[in-house]
């Protein structure tokens, strides 16, 4: 299932450290969701690979593991991940895969769900005035 | 309104997930000084502009978020009168030691109905920004990054606002200078309150949990600083929400953006000037798009649900 690209050049030796091409390894992400798939480089958030190409399906929030809107459950794949905010992401959470987009880079190919809803809008408590104020992160 | 009572907007205390990761940010990108840490492992700041030791705090933990706001009152008198005015309104107050924050005199804190921890002092030392007050420049040089001038306002997000607002102007003398409603012509979703001749020193919307951050607020000079500032935020892909653009409310100008822990932060421009002979400003549920984002004329999705 691990199908990585490599867009490989042969480092130039005389080019300036700047100007070396790096290898650039890239994943399939399936947002199960929608069913979309994007091409996300490992050396970006997974929620970042969605934005770089305009492309959408988990909400995004502050892209820094702040703020949990992104949360994601991957269901399939390898990823490394950074510090997120417990207030959205237990230990729990992180064992099992429930993680925050904008925190985690993918090393696979990856299959992920979406969790994290852009919901605890006033706006969208009064206009919904029947539903329960609660509401999960 | 003289200047008494409660003056201004004193320091933020906000909570980081990497230490280190934001310090080279405040430092670097935000360009403000750091002034001190201490044994608890809080880091000290402020502007290069800025007199006080501090104004702004962090601190690493495990969630992000803001511990406290707190603000500065013209002398201990007027602590201790604000002290037994919050107690007789029945706001619980506690009692924090000089010393306790380096550099920063008693603070008296207390938590306000949306479950903010809101503390008032008198006293923080006069480190100056180096610049002297004899002849001194017109600005402190060598700084880097975007270089505010001070540490303005924050907007909070909770669910009592009402009761904020009649604590904030009842007990603390603070005035409202602009609103919006909500659908119902009566509810209001968001206030803008000033404790002086600003068009804001702190704001609340009304949110479904309590005790969140929407953002703290650093002034610059002008509006081009303000792109400036967008400039800077890019070269070192920092996860901007919106702007460049215009608030209707309080006609500022602004960028709103994350720190590396998701916390907001705004760097702003303008506004005007509120005198208390002036009446509040309303805005009504259809143009809230335009009261926020005045360009645009909509909210943005991240206004209403992306707090820390």
């Amino acid at each position: 299932m691990i199908r990585a690209t490599q867009t490989a050049t042969a480092p130039d030796e005389f080019a300036a450290p700047h100007e070396r091409r790096q290898v650039v390894v890239r994943f399939d992400v399936l947002i199960e969701d929608t069913g979309e798939t994007y091409r996300c480089a490992e050396t970006r958030s997974l929620l970042e690979g969605m934005e770089a190409l305009g492309r959408k399906g988990i909400p995004v929030g502050c892209r820094n593991g702040g703020c949990g809107v992104c949360k994601v459950q991957v269901t399939s794949g390898s990823y490394a991940s950074r510090v997120m905010s417990r207030e959205h992401v237990s230990e729990e959470d992180e064992r099992e895969g429930r993680v925050l987009a904008c925190r985690v880079r993918p090393t696979s190919d990856v299959h992920l769900a979406v969790i994290g809803k852009m919901k605890k809008s006033v706006v969208r408590r009064v206009e919904t005035a029947d539903a329960p104020t609660s509401h999960s992160t | 309104m003289a200047m008494t009572g409660v003056l201004r907007p004193g320091h933020a205390v906000v909570r980081v997930l990497d230490l280190d990761e934001s310090v080279k940010f405040y430092t670097n990108v935000m360009g403000l000084k750091e002034t001190g840490r201490d044994a608890s492992g809080r880091v000290y700041f402020k502007t290069h502009a800025e007199r006080d030791h501090n104004s702004f705090v962090i601190r690493k933990a495990d969630r992000a978020g803001m511990d406290c706001f707190a603000f500065k009152v013209l002398n201990k008198a007027t602590l201790a009168t604000l002290e037994g005015r919050l107690r007789e309104y029945g706001v619980a107050t506690e009692r924090v030691a000089a010393g306790e924050m380096l550099e920063t005199g008693e603070r008296v804190r207390f938590q306000v109905p949306t479950g903010h921890m809101i503390e008032l002092y008198a006293e923080k030392t006069d480190i100056g920004n180096g610049m002297g007050y004899t002849n001194p420049e017109v600005f402190v040089q060598n700084a880097v990054g975007i270089n505010p001038i001070r540490m303005d306002h924050c907007l909070i997000y909770g669910g009592d606002i009402d009761g904020n607002l009649k604590l904030f102007q009842d007990v603390l003398d603070f005035s409202l200078v602009e609103r919006v409603k909500l659908e119902d012509g009566t509810t209001d979703l968001a206030t803008w309150l000033t404790c002086s001749h600003k068009a804001h020193d702190i704001a609340m919307v009304r949110h479904a949990e309590d005790a969140k951050l929407h953002h703290v607020s650093f002034l610059l000079e002008t509006w081009e600083q303000v792109l400036r500032a967008a400039d800077i935020m890019s070269m070192n892909r920092v996860s901007i929400d919106i702007g460049p653009t215009r608030h209707g409310v309080t006609q500022g100008t602004t960028i709103y953006f994350f720190d590396p822990s998701g916390n907001r932060m705004e760097t702003f421009c303008g506004g005007y000037q509120w005198y208390p002979d002036m009446q509040p400003t309303t805005w009504t549920w259809d143009e809230v798009g335009a009261a926020v984002f005045y360009h645009d004329r909509k909210l943005n999705p991240a206004f209403l649900t992306v707090v820390t």
